[in-house]
Order: structure tokens, then sequence, then C-alpha cells
């Protein structure tokens, strides 16, 4: 599903995010990426989300090179893919129902569909009662469910996780892996980065582990090993 | 689906407008101050052409006429002046009109009064006062009645003095000031216009500064370039409707207040006047300005966010 053929970062002064990197994801995997921090791993994550460009290499999203797409392709590319992250980003200035139901409009949905599976969705990650809730009110483990629930609502083929448990509490950790587990189980793809050994062993699923910029293990169902 | 989007890009707009009170606030701020420079422009511009046009009138050629003068050729001489395409008017005094003046000039002034009654014959020459169309133009007026065509159909000379020479002085200064005057109004409204045009759209680029992280995460979101935009810029013209409402509810109360004042001052144009006249005019001058300057600044302002 997605494949990275030798791809290198190179940044102006000469320091090396990434090198000669080349790993497959593919449909339906839960792949945790694993490392220190500069390791890489969010390099690479957002050379799949057209964040950055590679200095060489090649990046593929099924049959497309991700960053040969244009503009209205991007747009739609993205479409597809769900992102959360650590600092969860949401629009702060839109209530939970409008945070996710943004999502859907930008993919081009009904008002009718907004409607009807934007309070389903956050009832699926437990927030229903916090629907007209803006960010500031909500703690940080209700902001990253309502960011999962924008992630998933599109139903995307993705689901590209930067270190979501970075800023949460072991409660609110185990929770949000638990639904990142469930929407695996449904089929959706989900490359997630993390530091938390804890997740990591719980999960035992898929692990690629990154030092300077190398792939150095990848292990198929992996412990933290660093 | 495009209806749609237009629906939600005009609500997006309006619920950003107002969830960000105190930004939006601080922009119409200033670009009420930047409509406020505008719109004081096109008073003193109103007000500097009325007081141009009231010293131009002011200005005149006046040709004494020889007391032996015929009223034909007099007449003649006028005809003539009037179809010379400098000539604005003519104004025919007559030697019994020029005396009627005059009395009534001095009529507390006795000892010239008894002086005048001493004489036998009325010693005033007829006058014309010729007006011309740009102070500039004087001395084309000046040299035709200098030469041939301006004598009598006999040949003979029928003006006794033209007053242009004594204020010809007075006439060049006048026309170089009134030129400078325009110059220096016209320099000085765009010199002002683009300062408060940079001024706000620095503005309203600091306040989408403020949204680039959201910008990133609505393009993470695969929303399109368009669909980002959109709100941004109907905020924008929200800016700028309401900033011009502001400005054109505080120019009322002002011109009111400076009305009196500078119809002393200006000679005869009353500001408040000219504002409520003008009032429609003004309006779409003032809410346009609004309109496109919040909505040109917003665009670019975004422009650079959406590069990614």
């Amino acid at each position: 599903m997605i494949f990275f053929d030798n791809v290198s970062k190179i940044y102006s002064d000469d320091f090396v995010a990434l090198s000669d990197v080349t790993f497959t994801v593919k449909p339906k995997e839960f792949v945790s990426i694993v490392g220190h921090s500069g390791a890489g791993k969010t390099t690479l994550l957002k050379m799949i989300l057209a964040e950055e460009k590679p200095t060489s290499g090649k990046i593929f999203f099924e049959a497309f090179d991700i960053h040969s797409l244009k503009k209205r392709q991007m747009n739609q590319l993205r479409r597809r893919i769900g992102t959360i992250f650590q600092d969860f980003r949401l629009l702060p200035n839109k209530t939970s129902y409008e945070n996710i139901a943004f999502a859907m409009e930008a993919a081009g949905r009904t008002d009718e569909e907004i409607e009807s599976d934007v309070p389903h969705v956050l009832d699926l990650v437990g927030l229903g009662k916090k629907i007209w809730s803006f960010p500031h009110e909500l703690s940080g483990g209700e902001k990253q469910r309502v960011a999962i629930a924008r992630a998933i609502v599109n139903q995307p083929d993705i689901i590209i996780a930067d270190e979501p448990t970075g800023n949460l509490d072991p409660v609110n950790t185990y929770d949000v892996i638990q639904i990142l587990k469930k929407i695996n189980d449904l089929g959706t793809t989900i490359v997630l980065t993390t530091h938390n050994k804890g997740v990591i062993d719980s999960l035992g699923k898929r692990v690629v582990t990154m030092e300077n910029g190398k792939i150095v293990r990848d292990d198929k169902s992996g412990k933290y090993s660093l | 689906m495009f209806f749609t989007n237009i629906k939600r890009v005009i609500k997006a707009g309006f619920i950003s407008f107002w969830r960000n009170g105190f930004v939006s606030l601080s922009s119409i701020l200033i670009m009420t101050v930047t409509l406020s420079v505008i719109g004081s422009v096109l008073f003193l511009l109103a007000t500097l052409d009325a007081s141009l046009r009231d010293l131009k009138s002011k200005v005149d050629v006046n040709v004494y006429l020889s007391t032996s003068a015929l009223e034909a050729d007099i007449l003649a001489l006028q005809k003539s002046l009037k179809i010379m395409p400098e000539v604005k008017s003519v104004e025919y005094v007559t030697r019994e009109q020029a005396l009627v003046n005059f009395k009534k000039r001095h009529e507390n002034d006795a000892p010239t009064l008894d002086a005048l009654a001493e004489l036998s014959e009325n010693p005033l020459s007829a006058v014309l006062n010729i007006v011309a169309k740009e102070p500039g133009q004087y001395e084309t007026v000046a040299n035709f009645l200098r030469s041939d065509n301006a004598l009598s159909a006999d040949k003979q000379a029928i003006i006794s003095k033209i007053n242009y020479d004594d204020n010809k002085t007075a006439i060049t200064v006048l026309s170089k000031i009134i030129n400078s005057a325009k110059k220096f109004g016209l320099a000085a409204t765009v010199a002002l216009i683009i300062i408060s045009i940079i001024i706000t759209f620095n503005t309203i680029r600091l306040v989408i500064y403020t949204s680039r992280d959201e910008i990133s995460v609505m393009k993470l979101v695969g929303a399109s370039n368009k669909y980002i935009r959109g709100p941004f810029v109907i905020s924008g013209i929200l800016y700028g409707l309401v900033a011009s409402a502001l400005t054109l509810g505080t120019f009322y109360p002002l011109t009111y207040y400076l009305g009196t004042s500078t119809a002393n001052f200006f000679n005869g144009i009353n500001v408040f006047h000219y504002y409520v006249v003008n009032f429609a005019q003004i309006f779409v001058i003032i809410i346009g300005c609004g309109i496109v300057l919040g909505s040109v600044s917003s665009y670019l302002a975004v422009r650079r966010y959406l590069r990614m």
C-alpha cells in the first residue's frame, strides 16, 4: 500500500534525517515505528503526507508517486489518509462537531451525511456528550479522541498516528491504543510512531526500529528494544 | 455541491468573524482608520477644488475703454472676446452703470460725491470684465487686447487701459500656487492612501499569521485551497463592511461639527452639506474600498500559508 523506495532526506545544513530508507506497508497492517527523538520517524510520516519532500528516492501510495501528484490529486489523496498527532491539531475555534464536520466538508460530503455521521463517530470514541465543546474545554485525552474521530470519519484507507499518546496519561493512552486497534480490526491500515514501550509490547504487531535516519530492525511481531 | 460549498464558506466566514471577536475588532479599527483617511481625502479634494474655483473666479482682467469709444465698437469687442476659447465670460459695464456703482461705493464719502457732481460729464469709462477659464490664460487674452483685433471699426484705439499688467505678478503667482496645490494634494492623497493600505494589509496578515497552524491542519485533512481561503476572504469582507459603516457613521457628526467652520474658511463649501448631498457617492466609494481592501488583503495573506 505504501512503498518507500530508497528515500533520503538531507536538510540544508548537511543534517541527514533519513538515509536510503526502503520499506513497505501492506494493506490492513498495523505498523509501529519506534526510535529515539531525531531518529527520523516524524520525517518519515511527513513524507507520506507530502508535508516534506525527499531529497532522493520515491514514495508510492498504491500506484501514485506521492511527490509528483498535482495539487488537486494531492487533496484527494489526503482525504484517504487520516492523521492523528501528539499535539492533536484541532481547529481551536471550532467545536468537536465542527472539527469533524470540516474534514467531511473538505471531502465533499453532503449535509445529511455530516449530520448523521458526526454524532455517530463521536459516540464511537466515547465523546457523545462533548459534541458542542471547543477544544480548550476538553482534556488531552478528549482532544485526542476528537482527533481520532476526525481521522476516521471519512473511512480512510490508512491512518497515520504520530506519537498520539505522547501527551496522555496511562489510562487515556490505553484507551487511544484500544480505539486504534479496533479501527485496524475493521480493516484500516495504521502507521503509528511512539516512544511508549508498554504500548508496543501490548500490541504484538509489526515493529520497525529506526536509528539515525536508518531502519535498523523490522520485526513481524516485535517488542520495544532500544 | 458548488452551492453547498459557497453556503459553507460564507457560514464559516461569519462564524470565524464572530468567534475571533477581539481579532476582528482590531482589524476593523485599523481599517476604519484607513477608510477615514480615504474619506477625509475625498472631503479635502472637494474643499480644495471649491476654494480653487472660488479663487479663480475672483481673478479677472478689467479693460477700461476710452470715454469716446462707441457702444457698437465695445459690443463688437465683447463679442470677439466671447468667442475666444480661453475666455469664460465677459461682463460689459456701461459708463452709466459704472457711475451708479461708483456712487454706491462712495455713498458715505460726501467730498468725493460733491467733486463728482461738479463735473459736467460722466468721467468714468465703460469697463469689460473678462474672466478666463484658467489663470494662465490671461496672458493670451491680454495679448489679444493689445493687438489690432481690439481696434474699433475705423481702426481707432478704444482701450484706454488694461489692468492686466498691474495684476500680472499676482496672477502668475496665483496660478503657480493653484497648480502646486493641486499637485501636492494629489501626491499627499496617493501617499496617505498607500500608507494606510499597507497598514491594513499588514494587520490582516498578522491576523491570518495566527491561523497558520489551522491552515496547515485544513490542508492535512485534504481541504482544497479555495475551500480554506474562502472563509478568510468572507471575514475580510465583513471587516470591510463593518469598518465602512463605522467610518460613514463617524463622518456624520464630524462633518456636522466642522461644517460651519469649513464654510467660513473655504468660502462657501460646507463639508456637512457636501456629505449629505453626495452621500450616495461617498457611500459607494467607502464601502467599495472596504470590501476590496478586506478581501484582497485576506486573499493575499492566506496565499502564503497555502504553499505546502
